[in-house]
């Protein structure tokens, strides 16, 4: 049944979706669409900046203004956005093999230069698109079809790399806690700075089938049963937390926001 | 008149974007194009500008088609290596149909290269190096006021149809230091791009006009809410499959330069008028070129030299023209003839043109010029 977001903030005549049954992208682009309503963003002030993947298909079916880019240089685009027209409100969806590797580079520069940009990376572990490759967060052991004999490479934490690099919010969410995502979205949104909402997804067509984990509704139990929250796992040892997802607002820094910054230097040396 | 400033080729290209309205580069340190950055980085805050130094020649042609996106005229300038790495986003630009000034000053290569010598040996990257069937517009500039006053020009063509123009420059021009006189505010046309009267209820973006292959379309922001991507799309934006949409569309981007050659080509003739042979060249070898001819012409010998300004589109009507009444054909490049195979080409003379290359780095001499003319 079509809800009053969907009216609102999907452009109907491009749906459906070309996402698979039980993929978790649906949930995310929703979660993104209660975000911004609950801040009450003014729809044309919204630039949504995406790369290329199943992920980025998002920006086409939500109606903003939308800029579906090249492989991995989402937040260089919506960078040249947000520094020419720090008026507009710039969000970036992208996968995780668009976010960091492609685009790996501009993940951690967009990180280092605290631009007021949110960057909400769709983490399915997979590249799913070209039909299920091992991608940078693919778990260590798990398969990919390029990686048919077991994942040999350490994954990516792009949260942790994103705070490590300079990110003043960042968080991770999943598909399956559509409330805790959607206000970490928000939250990352209002944020002044650079923002990293690194949504766990699931994508039960390659990552699943490959791996054998099953249904979709058993990848998102799998999400319930393994999620924990930050406060939570502070108290918690390493080991404990292996193979666990932590939840929840994972850093917030005071930095000046860069555009912010350029706009003082235009004040001090326009003629 | 204006004022009178002695400059060097890269700052002019800074000056004639200002002046042409570019209020956003991103750029990425190369030589020799690296002044045109340090410039941008002074020169754009005192108008209200913003720059950028992006972490690499990639994200700095994508942030340069961003802010065009957003409305802001913008710049990105680097050298043969950069080059090659802005050739993916070259692509989405003119598929997207957002205009935006690409500047490349060439070092010899290939690779690394020479980075501090002269070359001409980005021409044929200029108009293939980004994959696919594609339009494109390149200028090549021989003095220091052209560096200025040709790079307006690259924005008002790339703005007037809504595409990236590659302003090709040459180490020559980009290091020489020359007097120009800066135009007075009014005095060179500025064109900027049709947006629509009623951007919120504008329907399809990508949608033109009857008798016109340019789209009319708001920057981001101004309340269109259309979608741009770099797949074949439709008038309205979206991504299609559709075989007989994807060949109207790479028509269109085509027809948008084949159609309009009277107002997008220029060039130069200097004592063509009853000249037995014509020396092609373009950028900065033209200077050698003119002082061979002058030398040339003192001695009676009737050559002259045809400079294409527009690179590409090539100016092939005029160069058939021209091999119609010249005895000889003669190309000079800083590269291995890579002009030379568009003037074979449209000509269709091969053996008979005559051609004088270097790619090792040094400047073809004014001499080297005379002797090839002498020989025949």
């Amino acid at each position: 049944m079509p809800s009053k977001l969907v009216d609102k903030y999907l452009r109907e005549a491009h749906l459906p979706h070309i996402w698979c049954p039980g993929c978790g992208h649906g949930v995310l682009m929703r979660d993104v669409a209660q975000a911004v309503d609950n801040i009450g963003l003014d729809r044309n002030k919204v630039v949504l900046v995406s790369g290329i993947g199943c992920s980025s298909r998002a920006a086409g079916y939500m109606d903003f203004n939308t800029m579906h880019t090249t492989h991995g240089r989402a937040l260089a685009f919506a960078t040249g956005i947000k520094m020419a027209r720090p008026d507009l409100e710039v969000i970036c969806i992208m996968g995780d093999g668009d976010a960091s590797a492609i685009g790996g580079n501009h993940l951690i520069h967009a990180a280092r230069r605290n631009i007021g940009i949110t960057a909400i990376v769709f983490n399915n572990d997979i590249y799913g698109m070209t039909g299920g490759q091992y991608s940078p967060t693919t778990p260590y052991g798990e398969k990919g079809t390029t990686a048919p004999y077991g994942n040999i490479d350490r994954p990516f934490d792009i949260a942790k790399i994103a705070q490590a690099c300079g990110a003043t919010y960042t968080a991770r969410g999943t598909a399956y806690d559509a409330v805790l995502t959607t206000k970490l979205i928000e939250d990352g949104i209002r944020h002044k700075g650079f923002s990293v909402i690194e949504c766990a997804s699931i994508c039960p067509t390659y990552y699943g089938r490959k791996n054998k984990k099953g249904s979709a509704v058993d990848m998102y139990t799998w999400q319930k049963e393994n999620s924990i929250r930050v406060e939570k796992a502070q108290a918690m040892s390493p080991e404990e937390l292996k193979g666990k997802l932590v939840v929840g607002k994972l850093s917030e820094d005071d930095f000046p926001e860069l555009t912010e910054q350029y706009q003082a230097i235009i004040d001090r040396v326009r003629k | 008149m204006g004022k009178v400033k002695l400059m060097q080729g890269n700052e002019a290209c800074v000056e004639g974007a200002l002046y042409a309205g570019c209020r956003f580069y991103a750029g990425y340190p190369i030589t020799p194009s690296t002044e045109i950055a340090e410039g941008c980085a002074v020169r754009l805050p005192q108008v209200g500008g913003h720059f950028i130094q992006m972490e690499d020649e990639i994200a700095s042609c994508a942030a340069a088609i961003g802010a065009s996106a957003a409305g802001v005229k913008s710049m990105t300038a680097t050298s043969g290596p950069g080059f090659s790495l802005k050739q993916e986003n070259l692509g989405y630009a003119c598929l997207t149909e957002i205009p935006f000034v690409l500047v490349d000053v060439p070092r010899a290569g290939p690779s690394t290269g020479l980075p501090t010598s002269p070359s001409q040996g980005d021409v044929m990257q200029a108009k293939w190096g980004t994959h696919g069937d594609h339009p494109m517009i390149a200028i090549a500039p021989s003095t220091v006021e052209e560096c200025f006053k040709l790079c307006v020009r690259c924005f008002n063509l790339s703005e007037k149809y809504r595409t990236p123009v590659i302003f090709l420059m040459d180490e020559i021009v980009g290091h020489l230091r020359e007097g120009i006189e800066i135009p007075e505010e009014g005095e060179l046309e500025i064109v900027n791009r049709a947006i629509p009267e009623d951007p919120a209820h504008a329907k399809k973006p990508y949608a033109t006009k009857e008798g016109s292959t340019v789209p009319v379309m708001a920057p981001f922001g101004a309340g269109e809410r259309y979608n741009i991507t770099g797949l074949i799309h439709a008038d309205d934006g979206f991504p299609t499959n559709s075989t007989e949409i994807a060949d109207k569309q790479v028509r269109r981007l085509l027809a948008k330069i084949d159609d309009n050659l009277d107002d997008i080509l220029s060039w130069e003739e200097t004592s063509m008028d009853d000249a037995e042979v014509c020396v092609v060249c373009f950028g900065g070898t033209a200077r050698s070129v003119q002082s061979a001819v002058e030398t040339l012409r003192a001695e009676g010998v009737k050559v002259g030299m045809f400079r294409p300004i527009t690179v590409w589109p090539f100016p092939a009507k005029k160069m058939r023209e021209i091999a119609g009444k010249v005895k000889k054909i003669i190309v000079a490049e800083h590269n291995d003839g890579q002009m030379l195979l568009e003037v074979q080409r449209v000509t269709g003379l091969y053996d008979k043109i005559g051609f004088v290359g270097k790619v090792n780095g040094t400047v073809i001499t004014p001499d080297e010029i005379v002797k090839a003319v002498k020989e025949g």
